[in-house]
């Protein structure tokens, strides 16, 4: 099991107003999984997406990441969790406007101890041809669409061979084309066993997943198998 | 690897924001370059002084009229005249042991005319061993001798400056010049010496004591004594002899009543040096200050950049950035904005120094361009410092930024 969450809470405390964004949420996730998050805003996947991203910790409850209790983790443990075992893709993408594609693939290398460079920068050529932007290795973020920034940020989120990748809303900001490029690259990699859980609002997104987790209210209203999984490269059907 | 990339960054990011990268680095270039050149003038001036004062000879001892506290300033030096020291005095000091030579001194200004030249130049009363006490010679001609001091003889030896003045290329030996309508004869021109004691001797005309005295001050009054000791060793012995043949000659019996200070160029110096290195000192914490405040800027300036990367430190961070990592970038990045500055400061401060110098010797002074390897260490130590000081709040909190927060930062 690569994560198991038990009873997991979380509850914002502002000026002595307690507000809770999950009431005890509890699922597994298997190695080699696709799962999606969705709910309407205010479900709480955002929190719940922080927290399994080692962003956040909860209030209550447990999180097992690869059978390893993760609540007395220490901050420095954590930053090297999010650094080699966790590949995030956000909605906003967030390269580096002013480094190029490259540099911005090799970002999360730099906090990694021990690593041979000339073999990430390999690697990164490699990541780089499998989302299909060989030709912008030297661009800049801003010269490039959005569909290729997310694709540079997929690169990025590969480059320390993480155990996790986490999708939040991945396709938030892209047109439908852009996107379904993003959902095909997500499907492709989850083929070669990669570990996805990805945080969606759009059914059509999420059901390209194997598995979808519905959140409401911080609470899990439903968790079931996609029967009729969707493939990207049959187009975004809205 | 860490380094290397953070340092690219930090460069691109300084180079994308050059005016206010530089007007950020200002504060640290006036800083620094203040700091370097008050050094080297600091230097510079204390190695003149200590020059003038060496140059009239480490072994004279100075008479001044008036009481004085050791090391305190004659009060000569405040413009009050003081008439208890007199040419008699002078002769009996010639007699004492380890003197090698005596002269009494008094100056004045008086208007020269020969033919139809006419000019205004010092003239000093001095006594017939005055190129023996201040180890000069005449380059032509000769020197006035004692008998002539005795007979008030109007004879006048000329500095070099004041015979090209008045004479050119002639030879002024015999030729009679007026002072103050005053008819002298000239035996002499003195060898070129430049300046001695801030003052230019070439430009000097020097005539016996007492004819000043008499002729054209109409007083018996003396400026000061110098004493020629033999040698250094009997410096000591010789101030004291000076003081008792003094105290006896002014029928003085207790020290602390004395009318006349002696003193002799050592003193002097510890005097000058001491002086120089204070007011060095002060100067150069005055200009620290404004590294200080160049230090503030850059503070400043580091808190708006924290701001403005908030984003960025919350994407660094949820992609293993550790605290440690944060600070440092940021650390390094106020380091290097006040290397730079501080490199800039310390070229600039050395320009300012060599223009100094350039201007001081243009005005006949031997002003040495002296860059001391300890003020580009001092300086460029305190402009990295005052970097990493100044630098450490903003990265703290950088450091401290919660990264979901940061991410979400507009």
């Amino acid at each position: 099991m690569l994560i198991k969450l038990e009873k997991v809470t979380k509850d914002y405390i502002n000026e002595q107003v307690v507000t809770p964004a999950l009431g005890g949420v509890s699922f597994e996730i298997k190695q080699g999984e696709f799962a999606a998050v969705i709910g309407s805003s205010g479900s709480g996947k955002s929190t719940l997406m922080h927290i399994i991203g080692f962003l956040d910790k909860p209030t209550q409850g447990q999180y097992f990441f690869d059978g390893e209790d993760t609540s007395q983790f220490d901050d420095e443990k954590l930053a090297g969790i999010r650094n080699q075992k966790v590949g995030f893709i956000f909605q906003t993408y967030n390269l580096l406007a002013r480094t190029s594609v490259l540099d911005n693939i090799l970002l999360p290398t730099i906090y990694t101890p021990h690593l041979d460079k000339k073999e990430v920068e390999k690697r990164a050529q490699e990541l780089l041809d499998k989302v299909g932007l060989s030709h912008r290795i030297n661009h800049r973020p801003n010269q490039l669409s959005g569909g290729e920034q997310q694709r540079v940020a997929i690169a990025r989120a590969l480059i320390n061979k993480p155990r996790l990748i986490l999708a939040d809303e991945p396709t938030g900001n892209l047109d439908s084309k852009s996107g379904q490029e993003v959902m095909e690259v997500l499907q492709d990699l989850n083929e070669e066993n990669h570990t996805i859980l990805m945080v969606t609002h759009e059914k059509y997104v999420a059901e390209c997943a194997r598995r979808i987790i519905e959140l409401k209210d911080g609470q899990v209203i439903s968790d079931q198998r996609v029967e009729i999984r969707h493939l990207a490269k049959d187009g975004l059907e809205k | 690897m860490y380094f290397l990339n953070t340092f690219k960054y930090v460069f691109q990011s300084l180079a994308l924001q050059k005016s206010r990268s530089f007007l950020t680095m200002l504060g640290i270039i006036i800083g620094v370059a203040a700091v370097i050149s008050i050094m080297a003038v600091g230097a510079s001036a204390q190695n003149l002084l200590l020059a003038q004062v060496s140059a009239m000879g480490t072994n004279l001892i100075g008479i001044l009229p008036g009481a004085a506290d050791d090391m305190g300033p004659p009060a000569a030096l405040f413009g009050i005249e003081i008439t208890t020291l007199k040419y008699e005095d002078a002769l009996a000091l010639e007699e004492l042991p380890h003197v090698a030579a005596v002269s009494p001194y008094i100056s004045g200004r008086g208007t020269m005319t020969y033919f139809n030249k006419i000019d205004d130049f010092d003239y000093l009363g001095v006594g017939a061993q005055y190129i023996d006490v201040e180890d000069t010679a005449v380059d032509s001609g000769r020197f006035f001798k004692q008998d002539e001091i005795d007979s008030l003889a109007r004879v006048v030896v000329l500095g070099s400056a004041v015979k090209q003045e008045l004479f050119g290329e002639d030879n002024p030996i015999d030729k009679r010049i007026k002072i103050n309508q005053i008819g002298f004869k000239v035996i002499g021109v003195m060898e070129q010496r430049g300046v001695v004691a801030f003052q230019n001797q070439d430009e000097l005309v020097f005539i016996p004591v007492r004819t000043a005295q008499k002729l054209l001050l109409g007083i018996d009054h003396l400026a000061f004594i110098r004493a020629k000791v033999d040698q250094t060793a009997n410096l000591d012995s010789a101030m004291n002899r000076v003081k008792e043949t003094l105290r006896f000659r002014h029928h003085i019996k207790d020290s602390s009543k004395d009318d006349f200070s002696v003193r002799n160029t050592a003193q002097a110096l510890d005097i000058l040096r001491s002086i120089t290195q204070a007011l060095g000192a002060f100067l150069v914490a005055v200009a620290a200050i404004s590294l200080l405040v160049g230090g503030i800027g850059i503070m400043n300036i580091m808190f708006v950049v924290v701001n403005e990367r908030t984003r960025e430190i919350g994407l660094r961070k949820a992609l293993g950035a550790k605290r440690r990592s944060i600070m440092i970038q940021f650390l390094i990045e106020s380091a290097i904005m006040t290397l730079i500055g501080g490199a800039i400061g310390i070229i600039l401060g050395i320009l300012i120094a060599l223009a100094i110098s350039i201007g001081v010797n243009y005005f006949g002074y031997d002003w040495q361009f002296i860059i001391t390897p300890t003020s580009i260490i001092v300086s460029t130590l305190m402009a990295i410092s005052v970097g990493l000081i100044f630098g450490l709040w903003p990265a703290n909190r950088a450091s401290k930024l919660r990264p979901i927060e940061a991410l979400r930062h507009e």
